[in-house]
């Protein structure tokens, strides 16, 4: 069988305007969970289903598509999810932000700044900030609802109770537009200041089946403590091979002796400024 | 001050074929401030009921009892609970109280109820245990585990510390040596002195002739069955 | 004086089976009420529906707000009932773990009310936590303890902290000291009493131990097959039942 057998994009055209709806309701609430039909995929839960979908109903042959996983273009996940949208839609691919106009991301938001008409897609594998604390969805929609989040602060308070400072370092949560709290998928917390940015940002749970989107400058706060407030931490190095003291770096045992290496985790910040200095 | 009319009482027994046994009728009793009543007649008379009666720990089945112008036979709950904490203090025979409470705070608390502040309440309980010659070593214990005596002293204590209007005394000289039995003679006759009225059950008759004005022989009151 | 709970004709009914009928009764500032009979009188049902757990089939559960005075809360809004559960009033489950969440710390189960209706300063949240624990008698080296660590005395006492931190008015408590060992009751009587004086609360207690209520209430209403037989001041209900039930009652218990 042949790829151009396949609809645009690997779904059908009516699972596409059931995303696409969920899309745009999610962006007419901000940080509100909408519930989806989601589909089977080729792959298993937890490799992006949901991500996937989502990407896949919003994209249109002339766009260009860029995949990171942690930040790396060139990483399983990454390669794999890329490759199934050259065979199955044909789009453009590049490892470049600024050329990419959906990005789809897991764990990550990259160092460039995004400009409007981009699109970032997150995989989500658990949508529920509340969750933690919660097990019931009943009881978590209706604390939604009637935007009873006390106990997202119960959660930093223990952080803080037993490590002493607020220990939560990725999926940390956030409050938009002073309404929903939301879980901005497993990135690290230094990249939640970048939650406000120019493009537009959609998160797909597929095993979940929950879809809820950021538009373009949307409000969005770290929750916090007036004694504890938030901070966008990162490790206090500088990128051992670009040099860059401003991104997000990943920690690598680079010998059997332990010596250990901090570099840039995103992959294309930092082949960029490495071409800059060679050149 | 205290006020009883026609006030009668009976007992209904539903486990027993709802038998009604009737025990007290034509009950009538007038104490005026400054004044203490004894209750007499002998054992099974009535005198216990009709304290319970005042004190609306029994319900009256028929009549009126005024105290400080309230009827506590019609009363609501938290206005004889309001009655009890400003007007109405009982000296009963036996200690109920929570465990684990020190003493000084058991006979503190009237004063407490009725916002006295914390210090000066705690004050005058120690003043109170010191005159009744409850040993200071006590004060912070649970009265629970007392001697008879010394636990009747604190009951006494705790129903003087505050300046009650009105006085229910249920044998309050019982099972009290020479010394003690003179410490709560000579406060109950202070306490007619400030214009409390007072109605007690007294066995002593040396204690009853010293305190008490007059008497009212409840057999009259009694159904003879 | 205006009543702070004012109840009116409440029923419910499970199918054609009565759980409560047509109780009324004013529960005024200061006042604790005991609600006594045995399982299945209605007692539990009547907490509940008063609570806001359940709703009522008829009739009126009036409660004085602080803003705008006495309001139905069987007809008011989800999000107003539940905002007066964690700020006006508090519940006592009888078994801790229905009121404590036990995978948090003992300070943060006491710390969660404050946080949701707004506290927002860790440093505040954890000294008003630590003084909880020292009211309820809980050392203030147990803060960051799970609550699962906790004897049942100990648990009780922490969900009465946990209740009673934003300082509501009106508190429900269900067989507070049942399940505990007779010392472990006394204490947590005595510690519940004195609560109660010395914040004025305003309480509602549900139990089939006659003993808790004449420590603890001032006024009682026994209840049997759903209906409420008697109602009057606790000492003199139960030294003087009106009611055959009552005195069947109260002549059931073993004297010590």
């Amino acid at each position: 069988m042949k790829m151009s057998d396949y609809n645009f994009a690997y779904l059908d055209e009516q699972t596409k305007r059931m995303i696409r709806r969920a899309i745009l309701k999610g962006l007419a609430i901000p940080g509100y969970q909408v519930p989806f039909a989601s589909r089977e995929m080729p792959m298993p839960y937890g490799w992006g289903t949901g991500g996937v979908q989502v990407s896949a109903a919003v994209m249109v042959p002339e766009d260009t598509l860029k995949v990171i996983d942690q930040g790396a273009d060139d990483t399983t996940n990454a390669v794999s999810i890329r490759r199934f949208f050259e065979k199955t839609a044909g789009v453009a691919v590049t490892e470049h932000t600024d050329q990419a106009n959906v990005i789809q991301t897991r764990h990550r938001i990259p160092e460039q700044d995004l400009t409007e008409g981009q699109i970032l897609v997150y995989q989500v594998p658990i949508p529920e900030p509340l969750r933690f604390l919660e097990p019931s969805e009943v009881e978590t929609r209706k604390m939604h609802s009637l935007e009873e989040y006390g106990l997202m602060h119960v959660k930093l308070y223990e952080d803080i109770a037993q490590h002493g400072a607020i220990a939560t370092a990725y999926a940390y949560p956030v409050r938009v537009e002073g309404r929903y709290v939301m879980d901005p998928s497993p990135i690290p917390k230094f990249d939640n200041p970048k939650l406000t940015m120019a493009g537009i940002q959609l998160f797909g749970a597929g095993r979940e089946q929950r879809i809820y989107a950021l538009p373009p400058y949307t409000d969005v706060v770290s929750l916090d403590f007036e004694d504890f407030p938030f901070e966008a931490s990162k490790a206090d190095h500088a990128c051992g091979l670009c040099g860059a003291i401003d991104s997000y770096l990943d920690e690598l045992i680079v010998d059997d002796q332990g010596a250990r290496m901090f570099m840039c985790s995103d992959t294309d910040y930092c082949a960029g400024r490495q071409e800059e200095t060679a050149a | 001050m205290i006020h009883v009319e026609n006030a009668a009482k009976s007992f209904t027994l539903f486990n027993q074929g709802a038998a009604v046994i009737p025990v007290m009728r034509g009950a009538q009793l007038n104490v005026a401030r400054g004044e203490c009543v004894a209750l007499v007649g002998q054992s099974g008379a009535g005198k216990s009921t009709l304290m319970r009666m005042l004190y609306g720990n029994y319900l009256a089945s028929a009549g009126k009892i005024e105290i400080g112008g309230l009827d506590v036979v019609q009363a609501a709950p938290r206005e004889i609970l309001d009655l009890r904490r400003k007007t109405l203090g009982y000296v009963s025979q036996f200690l109920r109280v929570v465990p684990r409470v020190p003493t000084c705070e058991v006979v503190a608390e009237p004063l407490l109820l009725n916002g006295v502040d914390r210090g000066a309440a705690i004050h005058k309980a120690e003043e109170l245990l010191a005159k009744l010659h409850i040993p200071e070593h006590l004060w912070a214990l649970s009265p629970t585990t007392f001697s008879g005596g010394e636990q009747q002293r604190v009951n006494i204590a705790r129903g003087f510390a505050y300046d009650f209007p009105a006085l229910l005394l249920d044998e309050p000289t019982a099972s009290l040596d020479q010394k003690n039995r003179d410490v709560v003679l000579d406060m109950i006759m202070a306490a007619k002195a400030r214009g409390a009225a007072i109605i007690g059950i007294f066995h002593d008759e040396v204690a009853r002739v010293r305190v008490c004005d007059r008497e009212v022989d409840v057999t009259h009151f009694a159904v003879r069955q | 004086m205006t009543p702070l709970l004012s109840v009116e004709g409440v029923s419910k009914f499970y199918g054609s089976r009565i759980g409560c009928k047509d109780v009324s009764f004013d529960l005024f500032p200061g006042e604790v009420m005991g609600i006594v009979g045995e399982s299945g009188s209605g007692k539990s049902t009547l907490l509940n529906c008063l609570a806001g757990h359940l709703v009522p089939d008829q009739g009126t559960v009036g409660f004085d707000t602080r803003t705008d005075g006495l309001r139905d809360t069987v007809t008011m809004s989800e999000p107003e009932r539940r905002m007066l559960s964690r700020t006006d009033w508090a519940f006592v489950h009888q078994h801790a773990r229905d009121g404590l969440r036990m995978n948090v710390s003992a300070g943060g189960n006491v710390g969660e009310r404050l946080m949701a209706v707004g506290a927002r300063h860790y440093g505040d949240i954890r000294a008003q936590a630590t003084d909880w624990l020292g009211r309820v008698e809980i050392s203030a080296d147990r803060i960051d303890d799970r609550p699962s660590a906790f004897s049942g005395g100990m648990q009780q006492r922490l969900q009465i902290a946990r209740n009673l931190v934003t300082g509501p008015r009106l508190v429900f408590m269900d067989e507070p000291t049942g399940g505990l060992d007779v010392s472990v009751q006394a204490r947590l009587l005595d510690l519940l009493r004195g609560l109660v004086r010395e914040m004025g609360l305003s309480a509602i207690i549900v139990t089939h131990d006659l003993a808790v209520v004449r420590l603890l209430a001032d006024r009682l209403m026994v209840m049997k097959d759903g209906h409420v037989v008697e109602t009057g001041l606790t000492d003199q209900v139960l030294d003087d039942p009106q009611h055959g039930y009552t005195q069947l009652l109260v002549s059931s218990v073993l004297q010590v």
